[in-house]
């Protein structure tokens, strides 16, 4: 039982990644139809601009763990999230109505974004500052530690934050409207293009502040991360339903305590196997997911 | 259409052709034993490109995993000949039959749903096979399968790189000519429709799941026979071989040639394999490089470098019968053909 507990813990934290990553997926998917493979890659660009705006105050002097946190998480949440929106103008927006040639294009963004980062910083894993230590509150034998409670709440804060975005504001309306009918939206004077890139800076902001944690987290970034985790916050986003907000975040806590919990009762050589048979599962049995609706391929 | 297959070909069209058959014909006797490895491997590309364009190119499945088939069928020829001694010939029907079997549990679920869904699920298969080949022993876990003995014909033992080469020309020649005939065949046709226009071709009474099907498990097939050729080119096969990475530049392949066009998938394996080769002075930025020339590709040529000819062919007669049509509605009065 101590185990379950333990590892429901850790699901919980690695879940709220997923889960932020996956509203990007979902996000994007719900209002252009497409699978942003790069989206992943924008996660490690977080998590890397993190860790230079972490090397930028440490050099300025500024030690105050809890600033120097809120500082590189807001610049590296908005630089991130202009990267979004670049990549969206340069390689998505030309090709918005071809199906195929915009999934080759994400493939090369991704790419674009790995081996660029392999560039600019190091071909090597990268180590975060250790700020939080592995105190936390005190619970019987489980092991928490205050980073993990930050994780939690501060991700369950930007998921409500991004629902009453959408639900309440006027681009969160536009953006639901896009995603009900493009052509409609346009004619009632929405500006699509203006929409589509504020969803990627969302979506991109979002992965940005999971990067930045997960530095936190586990100490250590590599340019690489964002490709397998990517992967997996995509089969939460699909697990939960793709297109549908809640159904993100669903999936993505899901998917973190599923795997915690392979990971603690067979093998964590097996966890990432854990996430794919979920996914072909998934897509196989219930296409929609979760909470989505029924989707009717589009001709 | 028929006139326009059959018809002889124009002088212009003919000097690549031959410069090609030269080229492949001389590199063996005059290259380097470095060059001949690399027009191998060209030759590898050949048969995993053609494969995946009948899947991509053919029906128009989006398949990400591609490399899962190779795998299976490099682990096949690999495991049966080190593990039990099997002749390299009879491991070949033993790569096809797993490959198809792999390709039909795979396939028929999935096939069924929308195709940016097909790209994730294929993916997906992909790293399962690559993390299981990796974690379980008797494939050898990441060190994978090595010593694998070569390739004979009766007495002769298939070892020089000559060798290699014309064994591998051999397969290439062999899955270009069933390429070939299966575009032109009425299976091709099928494909082409469903491609098109999947309703109307479900209309005119093709079921698509089917010939998706069948597109999926041949392409499967060649990647399993290309896998049994790589495992006794190599003589050692691991887990690092069949990555991601591999499936995109199969993809690749297929894309800077030019989808469903066999000339293309030729040229692309060439471009693919020779490009990276020519740039090992530059290494570093080779990955970079690899992604910004997909996303510019796309933008800028996305029909590839030698586009389909039946693709343009179709273009044109939609082209011509809609100016047709707009002259016909012009000329306010419809003329009778």
């Amino acid at each position: 039982m101590d185990i379950a507990l333990q590892q429901l813990v850790n699901g919980l934290t690695v879940g709220a990644f997923y889960a932020l990553i996956a509203l990007g997926y979902t996000m994007v998917y719900g209002i252009i139809r497409l699978i942003n493979f790069a989206h992943g890659d924008i996660y490690a660009a977080g998590a890397f601009l993190g860790l230079s705006l972490y090397a930028l105050l440490a050099l300025l002097h500024i030690q105050n763990p809890v600033l120097t946190t809120l500082l590189a998480l807001v610049v590296s949440m908005g630089c991130t999230g202009l990267l979004g929106v670049l990549l969206y103008r340069i390689a998505y927006r030309p090709l918005l109505h071809a199906r195929l040639s915009i999934l080759i294009s994400a493939i090369g963004g991704s790419l674009t974004l790995e081996y660029g980062l392999f560039l600019i910083y190091s071909p090597s894993f990268l180590v975060y500052p250790h700020l939080f230590g592995r105190a936390g509150p005190a619970l019987g034998d489980l092991a928490i530690s205050w980073l993990q409670v930050i994780i939690f709440v501060s991700s369950l804060l930007l998921m409500a934050a991004l629902y009453v975005l959408v639900h309440r504001t006027k681009i969160g309306m536009a953006m639901r409207a896009l995603a009900i009918n493009q052509d409609a939206a346009r004619l009632m004077g929405i500006d699509v293009n203006r929409v589509i890139a504020s969803t990627f800076f969302l979506g991109s902001t979002l992965a940005a502040f999971a990067g930045v944690m997960t530095g936190l987290y586990y100490s250590q970034i590599s340019f690489l991360m964002g490709f397998l985790v990517g992967l997996k916050a995509f089969t939460a986003a699909v697990l939960g339903g793709i297109g549908n907000i809640p159904g993100a975040v669903l999936g993505g806590f899901l998917l973190g305590i599923l795997e915690s919990l392979a990971a603690g009762y067979f093998s964590s050589r097996w966890k990432d196997v854990v996430a794919f048979v979920i996914l072909i599962v998934i897509l196989v049995a219930r296409p929609r997911g979760l909470l989505g609706e029924r989707v009717v391929e589009r001709m | 259409m028929k006139a326009l297959t059959t018809q002889p070909l124009p002088f212009h069209r003919l000097v690549p052709v031959a410069a090609v058959v030269l080229l492949a014909i001389g590199l063996p006797i005059f290259g380097t034993p470095y060059l001949i490895d690399v027009g191998t491997l060209v030759l590898v590309y050949i048969m995993l490109g053609l494969g995946l364009n009948i899947v991509v190119g053919y029906a128009g499945l989006l398949d990400l995993g591609y490399a899962a088939f190779f795998a299976i069928g490099a682990y096949t020829t690999g495991l049966l000949m080190v593990r039990y001694h099997v002749a390299f010939w009879l491991t070949l029907p033993a790569a096809g039959i797993l490959t198809a079997l792999s390709g039909i549990v795979i396939g028929t679920p999935t096939l069924r749903m929308r195709s940016d869904y097909l790209a994730i699920v294929t993916l997906g298969f992909g790293e399962i096979v690559r993390i299981a080949a990796t974690n379980f022993t008797f494939t050898g876990g990441p060190e994978g399968v090595y010593g694998i003995p070569h390739a004979t014909i009766g007495r002769l033992v298939l070892r020089s790189p000559q060798a290699l080469y014309w064994l591998g020309m051999a397969f290439a020649l062999v899955v270009l000519v069933g390429s070939y005939n299966l575009a032109r065949s009425r299976l091709g046709r099928a494909w082409l429709a469903i491609r098109e226009d999947e309703a109307a071709a479900q209309a005119a009474g093709i079921y698509p799941v089917y010939y998706k099907l069948l597109a999926y498990v041949l392409g499967a097939v060649f990647a399993g026979v290309a896998g049994s050729f790589f495992a006794v080119k190599l003589t050692a096969i691991n887990p690092s071989s069949f990555t991601f990475i591999q499936s995109v530049t199969i993809l690749m392949v297929i894309i800077l040639g030019g989808m469903g066009s066999l000339p293309g998938v030729i040229l692309g394996a060439a471009v693919i394999i020779i490009l990276p080769e020519a740039l090992r002075a530059f290494d570093r930025v080779r990955m970079l490089a690899f992604g910004v020339g997909l996303i510019v590709l796309m933008l800028l040529r996305p029909q590839g470098l030698w586009p389909s000819r039946i693709g343009q062919i179709v273009k044109r007669a939609v082209a011509l019968s809609e100016a047709r049509a707009a002259a016909e509605i012009a000329a306010g009065a419809p003329t009778p053909e």
